[in-house]
């Protein structure tokens, strides 16, 4: 027999570490590429987007002219017409109207430029003249062709003449959407779970609801949009691309997730709290009101805001639902068509002019902003309403 | 002896498993009674079915009467709601609500209308806490949870959270198994005092305490009432081989 070197030698060991050590490395490995594929991506579109932040503005002198308020065009210079919006040129006979005090007066303001003068400031691909293009660059030096914050992009709403898109109408339409959709789902939802975990006896009944309910968590979105279609818009005959027919869908898109957390949240409340009530001769209602929901209440709002976040990001329902439609103003009632974030995200990323691309990821940079603020909203609420125990 | 508890011929099933085969005991006022047995023989679920919480439990049947104060709890017009009020109960674990001291107290009480907010509420609070040899050691945090006090304080603040709704009997499933033996000997000396206004059934593993401060004791086995009698009787004198086996520590 070979004798060991001291008491605690074991050469099997050795063998054991290796294999955790390599263990180890795979999961860091793992953790490390999805780090870096997120990180590619988010880096991708912050410098895709940004741009997008800055809109390219050209100062110009206005002559309101009668002339003028027949053709826009007559009231500048007419080596501007290239190089600014026809947007800007189309709002000026409005201007006019509303204000009959500028006729034959001149102003000087900074025009919106066209966006190809945006693409060409910002180097990326754009289809200027030579005689336009040196028409800017003299501009710039003067000091006349300027990048400015961006507020169309947040005050104007979607557009066939991309230096003029904003995001507005899709970020009303996202909020009524959502009002909708939270409105129903969490109160049902919490309702639902309540009932399930704390009133309805085990029986065949409430086995089958709550097998159906799970099955609903994993059902794909599109069917929800296509389930949406068909009661809410062809039974019951709500307003296509409505924010109503979209909450409506993503409240029955949400409501299982909203069911199973807060259920999860619920049955995580020990029963020896149950257990002090009834024995103080408290009835259910006040035991499951006073005691347990507070309780659980943390929990179920973090589930209810993570459903909500999951139904922000959603698209495919909505496009069943029409919710893909081109809106140029954004809504005012919640039966009117509107469209959401991802939709328009959607939208633009098919759009075959340049300056769309950037609209796009600043879009999406919009919209994660929003979904991680939800997130910290949920992480704030839980440290908020945690009870000690 | 006034009875306070008559108790014929309680049988109760979960689904198939018969824990408790014809008891018939019955309970004294103003007595400690204390209930003993091997752990499984059907102690806690006897305790449960005076104060009706075995409703709670699914797959139960429950036949056989208990009548308390001359009225059978199982009778159809009985809300067993009404009956935990009467009959409160203090647990093996201590079981304080996340609330304040105060509420843990005074919520009870509120909710059943034995007392408005304000001062009589203040008062019953105070005055619970004081039965439950409490009120010293918390007198001066009571908006501080009841969940941040000691394990035996605690256990103190749930007899305090039963006596203040009021109750004529309090049933008490191992309140000290989770205790030191210190806090172990103050709620035994609660008890003793309790007694004078209530009637206290406790379950415990411990003999020592059961002939400290029980009147009476019964040993319970496999889901039958063995044996019941004084105190004294039970550990000096048992009629039953069974009795003696156990409370001599032969058992098993
Ligand atoms: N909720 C329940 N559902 C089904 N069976 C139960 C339930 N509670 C207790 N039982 C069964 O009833 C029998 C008696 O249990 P009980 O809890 O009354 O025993 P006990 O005397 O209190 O034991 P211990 O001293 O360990 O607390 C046991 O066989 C147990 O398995
Ligand atoms: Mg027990």
């Amino acid at each position: 027999m070979k004798s060991d070197p001291h008491p605690f030698a074991d050469t099997h060991l050795r063998k054991r570490h290796r294999r955790a050590r390599w263990f180890k490395n795979l999961t860091l490995f793992a953790i490390g590429l999805s780090i870096s594929f997120l990180f590619y991506f988010l880096t991708d579109m912050v410098v895709k987007g940004l741009p997008a932040f800055q809109q390219t503005y050209i100062k110009v002198t206005i002559h309101y002219t009668t002339q003028s308020q027949s053709n826009p065009f007559a009231a500048l210079d007419k080596s501007y017409r290239k190089i600014i919006s026809r947007a800007w040129y189309r709002a000026l006979p409005q201007q006019m109207a509303v204000n009959p005090a500028l006729l034959n007066t001149q102003a000087e303001v900074w025009a919106l430029a066209d966006d190809q003068v945006d693409q060409y400031l910002k180097g990326h691909y754009h289809n200027l003249k030579p005689k336009e293009r040196t028409l800017v660059d003299h501009l710039q030096a003067k000091g006349e062709v300027v990048l400015k914050f961006n507020a169309l992009f947040f005050s104007h709403s979607d557009s066939k003449i991309p230096e003029f898109a904003g995001l507005k109408s899709a970020m009303v339409g996202s909020v009524l959407t959502l009002f909708i959709t939270m409105v129903l789902a969490f109160p049902l939802g919490v309702m639902t779970a309540v009932y399930l975990e704390e009133f309805a006896i085990d029986n065949r009944w409430t086995q089958f609801i709550e097998i159906n309910i799970n099955n609903l968590a994993a059902i794909p979105s599109i069917l929800f949009g296509l389930l949406g279609l068909a009661i809410f818009i062809n039974l019951f005959g709500l307003p296509r691309s409505s924010a109503l027919v979209g909450g409506l869908t993503l409240a029955l898109m949400t409501l299982p997730i909203i069911i199973v957390s807060a259920r999860a949240a619920l049955r995580s409340i020990p029963d020896s709290i149950r257990q002090a009530g009834y024995g103080l001769g408290l009835s259910k209602l006040q035991v499951v009101q006073d005691h347990v929901l507070p309780l659980a209440f943390p929990g179920i709002l973090t589930g209810s805001i993570i459903g909500l976040a999951h139904a922000m990001g959603e698209t495919a329902p909505l496009i069943i639902i029409g919710m893909i439609a081109f809106i140029p103003d954004s809504p005012d009632s919640f039966t009117q068509a509107a469209t959401v974030m991802p939709a328009q995200i959607f939208t633009w990323a098919g759009m075959p002019e340049r300056a769309y691309i950037e609209k796009t990821a600043a879009a999406i940079m919009v919209l994660l902003g929003v979904l991680l603020s939800f997130n910290g909203l949920a992480i704030y609420l839980r440290k908020k309403f945690a009870v000690k125990w | 002896m006034e009875n306070k508890i008559k108790v014929t011929g309680l049988n109760l099933w979960y689904g198939d498993n018969h824990a408790l085969n014809n008891v018939s005991i019955d309970i004294y006022k103003n007595h400690i009674t204390a209930l003993i047995g091997p752990s499984g023989c059907g102690k806690s679920t006897f305790l449960r079915c005076l104060n009706r919480m075995n409703d709670l439990i699914r797959n139960i049947r429950i036949t056989g009467d208990v009548v308390i104060d001359g009225k059978n709890i199982y009778d159809k017009d009985v809300d067993e709601v009404s009956v935990r009020k009467h009959i409160g109960m203090v647990f093996q674990q201590p079981n304080p609500f996340p609330k304040s001291i105060y509420d843990n107290v005074a919520y009870a009480p509120l909710k059943h209308g034995q007392v408005k907010k304000g001062q009589t509420c203040d008062d019953l609070v105070e005055q619970s806490l004081r039965r439950a040899n409490l009120w010293v050691e918390v007198k001066d945090k009571l908006q501080q949870p009841g969940t941040s006090l000691s394990g035996g304080q605690q256990q103190r603040l749930c007899i305090a959270r039963t006596i203040a709704v009021q109750p004529e009997v309090i049933l008490m499933d191992e309140p000290t198994s989770a205790l030191d033996p210190i806090s172990t000997e103050k709620i035994e000396a609660l008890m003793l005092e309790l007694k004078q206004d209530y009637s206290i059934i406790t379950v415990t593993h411990n003999m020592q305490q059961a002939a400290r401060v029980a009147d009476y004791t019964a040993f319970f086995h496999l889901g039958l009432l063995i044996e019941y009698a004084e105190t004294e009787t039970i550990f000096i004198n048992p009629v039953q081989k069974k009795t003696e086996d156990y409370v001599t520590g032969r058992y098993g």
